[in-house]
């Protein structure tokens, strides 16, 4: 680097303005301040500068720089384009890409305070989460993502030549509506490698290509009452049944679909399982960055490298981010997981450093250890939102926040107050918290449970249902009606208590009128 | 540590999904265009607009709770007073309270964002056609364009196409037998090698002679001959430029209110929008009339008052006169727009009739009449009374002639009779 770093005591910057030689500068300080003195390790980094235009795109497509082309895409669009120009909202500051190098975005019209701010937060913060979290080891691939985001544009810009628009986009619809449905939550034998399913698929389609041989078109097929004698119990095996991830049992088992159309399915299942760890994470992964950039700011601060009005100025936003509105603060809108996660990170510190005889009774292995960074580290690394604040949250923080826990039963005319932050109730919200977080408990409990593919075919799922919360009518019918689309016979949807087993409602929708292709 | 500037990028990343999004929804757009443009004024439409659809073509739908019902836990910050088992009455709403359902899409029953001028148009005025639009005339001094065209053996060297010229070379010299370049090395190293080492001098000789018959072919054979070069071919396609010229015609006498007036002006401003977007170069021409035409400017036509008689035939007179004058009718597309209350001097309706009948619509692409009327007399015109110019182009009405007559009576139906009017035909019908 030709650049001149300035002396250590001296200021990095002053001003609003920003250019590359001051971002240069400034990210060298935060890099000292992060290896060295937080012990952060991160992916290499790569900074874009774009517009508020360019951040919109990529708000549009789910904040990847790459994506394929689908209508829902143009909406989100559409609507972040408006709120945007009618100043109803705000932009990010900033957008970061789990991939490696790690992509973070960062605006041009932002001042140099703000740039050094997202600097902090992002290329460091989330970038730390991501390479050291256990669950982004676990379940993504950040080398091999951007490339195969690139493999899913092109293959599925192909299929749209190939096979037209429509018939892509009904795919792709239908693939979109269960995507939530369309993870694996529990660990595979081997990570996933990205860039070998680019490979796989293409060999695949060669292979095909290959072994193509009309003369098996001719040969007659089993007459087949073979498998109608099946025991249930034996079919369901053969199946894999029960299945949670239909997304992937669909890929497999669909009796009707086109090799492109399980492609596609299986790309829309990747991007899934790629963003199922940042949406058990968030409130780690965003209190991880705001942990982050607050530590380097105060320290670039206190080395005398930013002056006055930049800390005023990031003191400001900071607040402003991490502000948390009451219940009853017309502003509320849920607990804000740069609040609790910052808070909640401050907490670990305060307890490794200034420990109260609560703390020590609390959480006796790390309450006066001394290295609150290594507590922390170790922490970013092992948990996920849920397991995390039912580790870490302290009857301290609950009772600074003034956490309590509202029951709402629909058989009720009123709201119950449970439990408030006193020394009965703690654990119970610190539980109660903690299932707010748990994917697992949020999302509703899906699975394909039976199909007779000698018979009817119809496809059967069941929605175990826990405190007695159904499913979304109206939504529910239009899911049903995607699946009844790749499946290509009925689907029916029955909705079982898991305390009674008893059967609380049914949705059902016919087969498609004509097959997907 | 890299910094990128992305800032000069191509724009526009998400065009090819906005595209989509507005096909996915166009019905439910179509109809909101069609809406919001019968609300405002002909002046605005050419502005882009936020229009607000109903999500139900464009919902992403997924599996997920209802909003109410069953049991729910909430944690919430900010207890002031409340202790355990105290009861709160339930908000009007369930939701809102750290209800951390999805959010998207849910309990929104508009979808709204911003078309843009094009978009608008386009969905405005699509499927509306101009009748006869065979008439595009080729002027002489056309432009032209270059198109590809293949591949020739002759042109300038900025065309040469190196793709198939380096095909042919290829082929060429696999056919001749061209030794390649990496067989005479390596029998050059075979001779300097058995040279220094001196054994084998019969070896020595017939890799000479072999080298020497290399070297010969390859003299022979070029690696690029001149039959094997190719340049791309280009050639000059005339352009059509099609035109078309637009007379309004308007009564201006008296009767004439300013409504009137109004829904004139409405209908010119549709009609010119409309010719815009298909022709790429739109005349035109403003004749007003009392008991006398004159062609006069825009602001003069639309808001300067005038007195007297109605006699239309003075209007299609300076018509006539104009388009021999300016506008021959084998290069250009005429259409007209007539727009009156229906009041003429009885003793013209026979010489108007006549006027337009042999004279012109020949000339025409399609004549518009309309019939404006003020907007509190519906019940006379309903009771069907006919006006004296209605009554006369009655006559002149054949099904082969492009002459087209409606009625307008408010603002509101302006827009429904223009597209009555243009409105693609049927396949078949």
């Amino acid at each position: 680097m030709t650049t001149v770093i300035a002396k250590p005591e001296g200021l990095l910057y002053q001003g609003a303005d920003w250019d590359y030689d001051k971002i240069k500068r400034v990210y060298d300080a935060i890099d000292t301040i992060a290896s060295k003195e937080m012990g952060l390790s991160t992916y290499p980094n790569q900074i874009e500068v774009i517009t508020a235009e360019q951040m919109l795109d990529a708000y549009s497509s789910i904040g990847m720089p790459l994506m394929y082309k689908h209508w829902s895409f143009g909406k989100h669009f559409a609507r972040d384009e408006m709120l945007y120009r009618k100043g109803l909202r705000g932009l990010a500051y900033e957008i970061v890409i789990n991939s490696s190098p790690c992509i973070s975005y960062i605006m041009e019209e932002n001042t140099m305070t703000m740039q050094t701010l997202v600097i902090a937060h992002a290329a460091f913060g989330h970038n730390h989460f991501f390479k050291n979290n256990q669950l982004f080891l676990q379940w993504t691939d950040a080398e091999g993502i951007l490339d195969y985001l690139e493999f899913a544009k092109s293959f599925i810009s192909q299929c749209e030549d190939r096979y037209g628009l429509p018939a892509v986009e009904r795919v792709l619809d239908a693939a979109h509506a269960i995507m939530n449905q369309g993870v694996h939550k529990y660990p595979k034998k081997r990570p996933l490698d990205l860039r070998l399913e680019q490979k796989r698929e293409r060999e695949r389609q060669e292979y095909q290509e290959q072994t193509f041989n009309d003369l098996w078109r001719t040969v007659p097929k089993p007459t087949g009452s073979r498998q109608g004698s099946r025991s249930a119990s034996e079919r369901r095996k053969l199946l894999g049944l029960p299945e949670e991830n239909l997304l992937y049992f669909l890929e497999k088992k669909a009796p009707r679909l086109e090799h492109w159309q399980r492609e596609l399915l299986r790309i829309v299942r990747h991007i899934a399982q790629y963003f199922y760890p940042q949406k058990q994470t968030k409130l780690m992964n965003e209190g991880c960055a705001t942990y982050t950039h607050y530590t380097i700011m105060n320290r670039l601060h206190e080395k005398g490298m930013i002056d006055e009005g930049a800390m005023l100025e990031f003191l400001h936003s900071h607040t402003s981010v991490v502000f948390q509105p009451e219940f009853d603060d017309p502003r509320f809108s849920g607990i804000n997981p740069y609040a609790l996660g910052f808070a909640m990170m401050q907490d670990i510190q305060r307890i490794c450093e200034n420990p109260t005889d609560e703390d020590r009774q609390w959480f006796p292995d790390i309450a006066g250890r001394g290295d609150g960074m290594g507590a922390l580290r170790e922490a970013w690394a092992n948990y996920r939102d849920e397991s995390f604040v039912l580790q870490y949250l302290s009857p301290h923080l609950i009772r600074k926040l003034k956490l309590f826990s509202v029951r709402d039963d629909s058989e009720d005319p009123y709201l119950l107050v449970d439990t408030i932050h006193n020394e009965r109730g703690y654990r119970q919200i610190r539980r109660m918290l903690a299932r707010q977080y748990d994917l697992g408990y949020l999302e509703p409990d899906i699975q394909v449970v039976d199909v007779d593919l000698a018979g009817d075919r119809k496809l059967i799922l069941n929605h175990r249902v826990t405190n007695g919360v159904l499913l979304d009518e109206a939504d529910a019918k239009a899911v049903l009606r995607h699946i009844a689309n790749l499946w290509g016979y009925e689907v029916q949807l029955v909705e079982v208590s898991s305390v009674s087993e008893a059967v609380l409602k049914e949705h059902a929708v016919t087969a498609p009128s004509a097959a997907l292709t | 540590m890299n910094i990128i500037d992305r800032r000069l990028n191509p724009q526009g990343k998400s065009l090819a999904n906005r595209q989509r999004f507005l096909r996915r929804a166009k019905e439910q757009v179509v109809k909101a265009v069609r809406e919001a443009s019968g609300k405002r004024g002909i002046q605005d439409i050419e502005s882009g607009d936020k229009i607000s659809i109903s999500t139900g073509g464009v919902r992403e739908p997924s599996l997920h709770r209802a909003g109410s019902g069953g049991v729910r836990d909430y944690v919430v910050p900010g207890n002031k007073q409340y202790v355990e088992g105290d009861t709160i009455p339930r908000p009007e709403q369930g939701g809102g309270r750290g209800n951390e359902g999805s959010p998207d899409g849910d309990g929104e029953d508009d979808f709204r964002f911003v078309l843009s001028r094009e978009e608008f148009l386009d969905i405005f005025l699509e499927d509306l056609e101009l009748p006869d639009l065979v008439k595009q005339k080729v002027k002489q001094s056309e432009s032209h364009s270059l198109t590809r065209a293949g591949y020739s053996v002759s042109g300038s060297p900025a065309n040469l196409n190196l793709v198939r010229t380096m095909r042919n070379s290829l082929s060429r010299r696999i056919a001749l037998k061209r030794p390649k370049a990496s067989e005479m090395t390596e029998l050059e190293e075979e001779i300097a090698a058995l040279e220094e080492s001196g054994a084998d001098p019969d070896r020595l000789q017939e890799l000479r002679h072999a080298l020497e018959r290399h070297v010969f072919r390859a003299r022979r054979i070029p690696f690029i001959d001149p039959i094997d070069v190719r340049y791309n071919r280009f050639e000059t396609v005339p352009k059509p430029i099609a035109q078309a010229v637009m007379f309004c015609l308007m009564d201006v006498s008296g009767s004439m209110t300013e409504h009137m007036k109004d829904l004139a002006k409405r209908f010119f401003m549709l009609l010119y929008l409309f010719l815009k977007r298909r022709y790429r170069s739109v005349d035109i021409v403003f004749i007003r009339h009392t008991h006398e035409a004159k062609e006069v400017d825009e602001e003069t036509f639309f808001y300067s008052t005038e007195t007297g008689g109605t006699v239309v035939s003075t209007a299609l007179e300076e018509m006539k006169r104009i388009v021999a004058e300016r506008y021959p009718d084998n290069e250009w597309n005429i259409y007209a727009a007539q727009a009156s209350d229906g009041d003429n001097m009885s003793s013209d309706n026979a010489r108007s009739a006549a006027l337009l009948r042999d004279q012109i619509l020949p000339l025409c692409q399609y004549f518009a009449y309309i019939e404006v009327a003020a907007e509190h007399n519906m019940g006379l015109s309903a009771l069907g009374r006919e006006t004296e110019l209605w009554r006369t182009y009655k006559l002149v009405q054949r099904p082969d002639l492009p002459l087209a007559m409606r009625r307008v009576r408010s603002r509101r139906e302006i827009f429904p009779v223009f597209r009555d009017l243009f409105a693609r035909e049927k396949a078949g019908a």
